[in-house]
Order: C-alpha cells, then sequence, then structure tokens
C-alpha cells in the first residue's frame, strides 16, 4: 500500500553562501507533516544551518522553503517562530527560575502564565512541581534539555525542531528525552525534525532520515529503507574522513 | 598668571620626563607630545574663545559647538565602528543633548544667553556625553557578543528584536550611568570640582561657584541618562535584519 505524506516544510534548491564556501548547496527535499526526520552528519554538514532556516533564523541566498505551501518569506517571524519551535544543543536560558523561563514565551506576548500552568508543562517533561522556583542554570543537562521541551511546548507548536538534543546527556537520560519527544509526536502530531551525530538513534526514532554531509544533502528517504547506505556513511563519518 | 610664571610649570613636566628616564617606562615621548599638544590646543581654544567672546555674534557659537559635536562623533565612533551608521546616530544624540539641556538653561534663563556661558558649558556637557556614549558602546557590543544564545534564544520562541536585547541594553545604560551618579556621591569631599576649583582660584565667591557647579552637574545627570539613552534605541536595530534575525558579527 503505497502512503502519501503532506509536507510541513519543504525546500527547493537551497543554498547557503558565506564568502566564498558554501554552507548548504541545493537541498531540496521535504519534512513530512506528523513524522519524525532525523538529521544526521558530521560536524560542518549544515544541519544546524538547515534547522534555522526553517525558522527564519537564518535566511538562505538562494531556493525557496515553503511551510505547508506558503513561502516562507510571507510568513512574519514571530509569528512563523510561535509555530515552529526549536530546542538548541546547549539548552540556553535567561538569568532566573525555571518559571521565569517556562513563562518567557508568554511573558513576550505580554500574555500571563500561571505557576498551574507551568507546573502542567512540567509534568509534560516529566518533572514536578519543585522544580518551578529553582535556578534554570543550576539544573542538570538533562532536566535542562527537558525545561527547554517545556518552553518550547509553551507555544503550542506545530513543529518542534531539535538540535542534537542529546549530545552531551548520559544514557538515561538521552532515552528519556526520546520516549518524551515520541509522545509528544504520537499524542499531539507535531511533526519532529531531530538533528543527531547517533545514527542508531537517528534509525530508531525516525520515521524518515536525511544524510547531510559537506552542505549537500546525500541521501533521504523512510528510516528502515535506507539503513544499510546509512551504515555505510556512519564508517565514513567515524574514520573522521569528512569531519571538519 | 603671566608666560614667565606659566613656563616654570614646565617643571611639572619635567618630573615625570625624569622619572619615565630613570625607571625606563618609556612614556618620555609620549608625556612630550602631549604636552605640545595641550599647550597648542589649550592657546589655540583660548585665543578662538577670545576672538568669538567679543565678537558676541550667535553664528560663531552655532559654529563652536558644531566644532564640539563634530570632534566627539568622530572620537565616539571609533567603539561602535560595528554599528550600521553610528556616525549619524552619535552626532543627532549629541544635538539632541546639547539642545535638551541649553534649551532648559536658556530657556528657563537659569544662565544669560552669552557665549561665556553657553560654550564653556556645552564644552562639558558634550565632552561629558562623548564619554558615556564611548562607555555604552563598549558595554553593549560587548554584552552582546557574550550573549548571542540568549538572544537567539528570544527571536526563536517568537520575541522582537527589542525583547531580545532588552536585558543587554538595559545592562549597557546603566553601566555607562553608574560612574556619573557615583562620582556626584562623593562630589566635594574627595575632590573640588575643576570648574568650580577654577572659578574660586580666579577669585569669585565660593558659594557661587558651588551654585554653577552644582547647575553643571544636575545637567550632567541629564546628559547621562539621554546619551546612553538614545545611543542605545538608535543602535539596537541595526544589529538585526528585516526577517528580525541577528546579524552575524553585528557587534563585534
Amino acid at each position: 500500500m503505497k502512503h502519501t505524506y503532506t509536507s510541513a516544510i519543504r525546500f527547493e534548491n537551497i543554498s547557503l553562501e558565506m564568502g566564498k564556501s558554501p554552507i548548504l548547496a541545493n537541498i531540496s527535499g521535504s519534512f513530512y507533516k506528523g513524522k519524525i526526520t532525523t538529521l544526521v552528519g558530521p560536524s560542518g554538514a549544515g544541519k544546524s544551518t538547515l534547522l534555522k532556516m526553517c525558522n527564519a533564523l537564518i535566511t538562505p541566498t538562494s531556493g525557496e522553503i515553503f511551510i505547508e505551501s506558503t513561502p516562507i518569506d510571507s510568513v512574519h517571524p514571530t509569528v512563523l517562530r510561535k509555530n515552529i519551535g526549536i530546542v538548541l544543543q546547549n539548552a540556553p536560558f535567561i538569568h532566573g527560575t525555571v518559571y521565569e523561563n517556562i513563562a518567557l514565551p508568554s511573558t513576550l506576548q505580554g500574555k500571563e502564565f500561571t505557576e498551574k500552568e507551568a507546573v502542567l508543562f512540567l509534568e509534560v517533561v516529566g518533572l514536578d512541581h519543585t522544580f518551578l522556583y529553582r535556578q534554570a542554570e543550576d539544573l542538570s543537562g538533562g532536566q535542562k534539555q527537558k525545561i527547554s521541551i517545556a518552553r518550547s511546548l509553551v507555544n503550542k507548536p506545530k513543529i518542534l525542531l531539535l538540535d542534537e538534543i542529546t549530545s552531551a546527556l548520559d544514557p538515561a537520560s538521552v532515552s528519556e528525552i526520546e520516549q518524551l519527544i515520541s509522545r509528544i509526536n504520537k499524542e499531539s502530531g507535531v511533526t519532529i525534525i531531530w538533528i543527531t551525530h547517533n545514527i542508531e538513534q537517528a534509525k530508531r526514532l525516525g520515521d524518515f532520515t536525511w544524510i547531510m554531509m559537506e552542505g549537500k544533502l546525500l541521501e533521504s528517504g523512510h528510516s528502515s529503507i535506507l539503513s544499510t547506505s546509512v551504515k555505510e556513511q556512519v564508517q565514513l563519518f567515524t574514520k573522521g574522513v569528512h569531519n571538519k | 598668571m603671566t608666560y614667565t610664571t606659566l613656563s616654570l610649570t614646565l617643571l611639572f613636566v619635567l618630573i615625570p620626563l625624569v622619572l619615565s628616564k630613570t625607571l625606563k617606562l618609556g612614556l618620555q615621548k609620549d608625556t612630550a607630545i602631549a604636552t605640545i599638544r595641550s599647550i597648542i590646543q589649550l592657546l589655540a581654544v583660548g585665543y578662538l574663545l577670545k576672538f568669538v567672546f567679543d565678537a558676541q555674534s550667535f553664528i560663531y557659537i552655532v559654529l563652536m559647538i558644531s566644532l564640539m559635536i563634530l570632534t566627539a562623533t568622530l572620537n565616539a565612533r571609533k567603539k561602535g565602528k560595528a554599528i550600521k551608521g553610528i556616525t549619524w546616530k552619535l552626532a543627532l544624540t549629541l544635538i539632541i543633548v546639547e539642545s535638551v539641556t541649553q534649551g532648559i538653561l536658556l530657556g528657563f534663563k537659569i544662565v544669560p544667553a552669552t557665549a561665556q556661558y553657553i560654550i564653556p558649558i556645552s564644552g562639558m556637557l558634550i565632552g561629558n556625553s562623548m564619554v558615556l556614549s564611548i562607555l555604552f558602546l563598549n558595554r553593549f557590543t560587548a554584552e552582546i557578543e557574550s550573549s548571542r544564545d540568549q538572544i537567539e534564544l528570544i527571536l526563536s520562541l517568537g520575541g522582537t528584536p527589542k525583547q531580545a536585547v532588552q536585558r543587554q541594553l538595559l545592562n549597557a545604560i546603566r553601566a555607562s550611568m553608574i560612574p556619573t551618579i557615583e562620582s556626584q556621591k562623593t562630589i566635594g569631599l574627595v575632590q573640588l570640582p575643576g570648574m568650580m576649583s577654577g572659578q574660586i582660584i580666579g577669585g569669585a565667591d565660593p558659594v557661587q561657584a558651588v551654585k554653577f557647579q552644582l547647575l553643571i552637574i544636575f545637567a550632567l545627570l541629564t546628559t547621562a541618562a539621554l546619551s546612553s539613552v538614545l545611543v542605545g534605541f538608535l543602535s539596537y536595530p541595526t544589529l538585526f535584519n528585516e526577517r528580525m534575525q541577528l546579524i552575524k558579527h553585528s557587534a563585534t
């Protein structure tokens, strides 16, 4: 039975050049609605750049990006960024408590955000009310990433971009975050785009996988179908041949 | 004071020159250049002021103030080269600071509208505004560079550029204003302010000298607040493009 998928984000010949060196070269493809797409590749492959383009933190020098069928440039950046959340690898925080950080998306819009609402979001990511008034910067790596995920959910995004959010975590925290993201995807239908260095993680979690290297999209497709070629690429990565 | 008496004060230049040579500080050349420049610059200003005061022409007053603003702008802009259009932003700030302070001083007839009052007061206020702008730009560019992640975080959550740099902007405004406020807390206790000392040495009544000094320090508070706030609010939009993206290397 052939499945048809709807594009959540579609790229048409995306390129980015900084100075004379190309960061991304002619990327075309789609991230599908309601699915988890994993992006794998070595450092310098252009994965994070591509991710930041999805919520207009970076603009390509050529090509077009469509959010569903709407050109990204015709959507106001603040509206776009509320609909497309991003969680970054280093989980940056504003100075203050967990509550202040979780409330940030609402306070930026001048909306009230109660403690009760904050606790609900903490519970979604498996934390409880005792975290509410702890200083965000004092938390462990895993807890910080959970707070970052909770904060990104406050805007009720349709798409969630995750940039190597488990790369600095211990195996137990990695497993917790993976389960959490899978649950968010299944229960809320949020489209997930997840950058990872870990090829096993990419296969385990992704409905689809993109393999990127040196600014190019080498392969993309259903994670299970890609498995053989993915392994070959992994060997190249681990040998460090293409690492920059 | 005669030129013969004044020449004796060169002994104060001789002492650091001897110390620099003896201790091998290597500051003899800079000390000599600074001495010669100060003699030439101050004598030139002295004769220029004498000409302007004698002429009592409004055009000369405006020309003198324009020269002060131009020099202060060119000096301060070196610290904010990465900020697009910093030259006109600084010039506009200095013009507004000068207009507001002199507007109050002359509008309420606090000081007479003569060159003897307008030019020295303008010099103090524009000079202070220039230092404040440099302090602000130094701090603001450092704050932006050290908190790019937080700025990008706020943008990524749907915040506006103003919201994204608000903390850095307010920190830099606060940091540049603090020295002015702090120095006023100990004024008169640690050292007598230059203008007041000058008036007293010149034979003025000390109480009268204090009144003028108070006028200046109150005006300096306005100068401090206006300079950093104006440079700040004029500068931050240029750190972002029309897609609300923090421009790479915008503040380095």
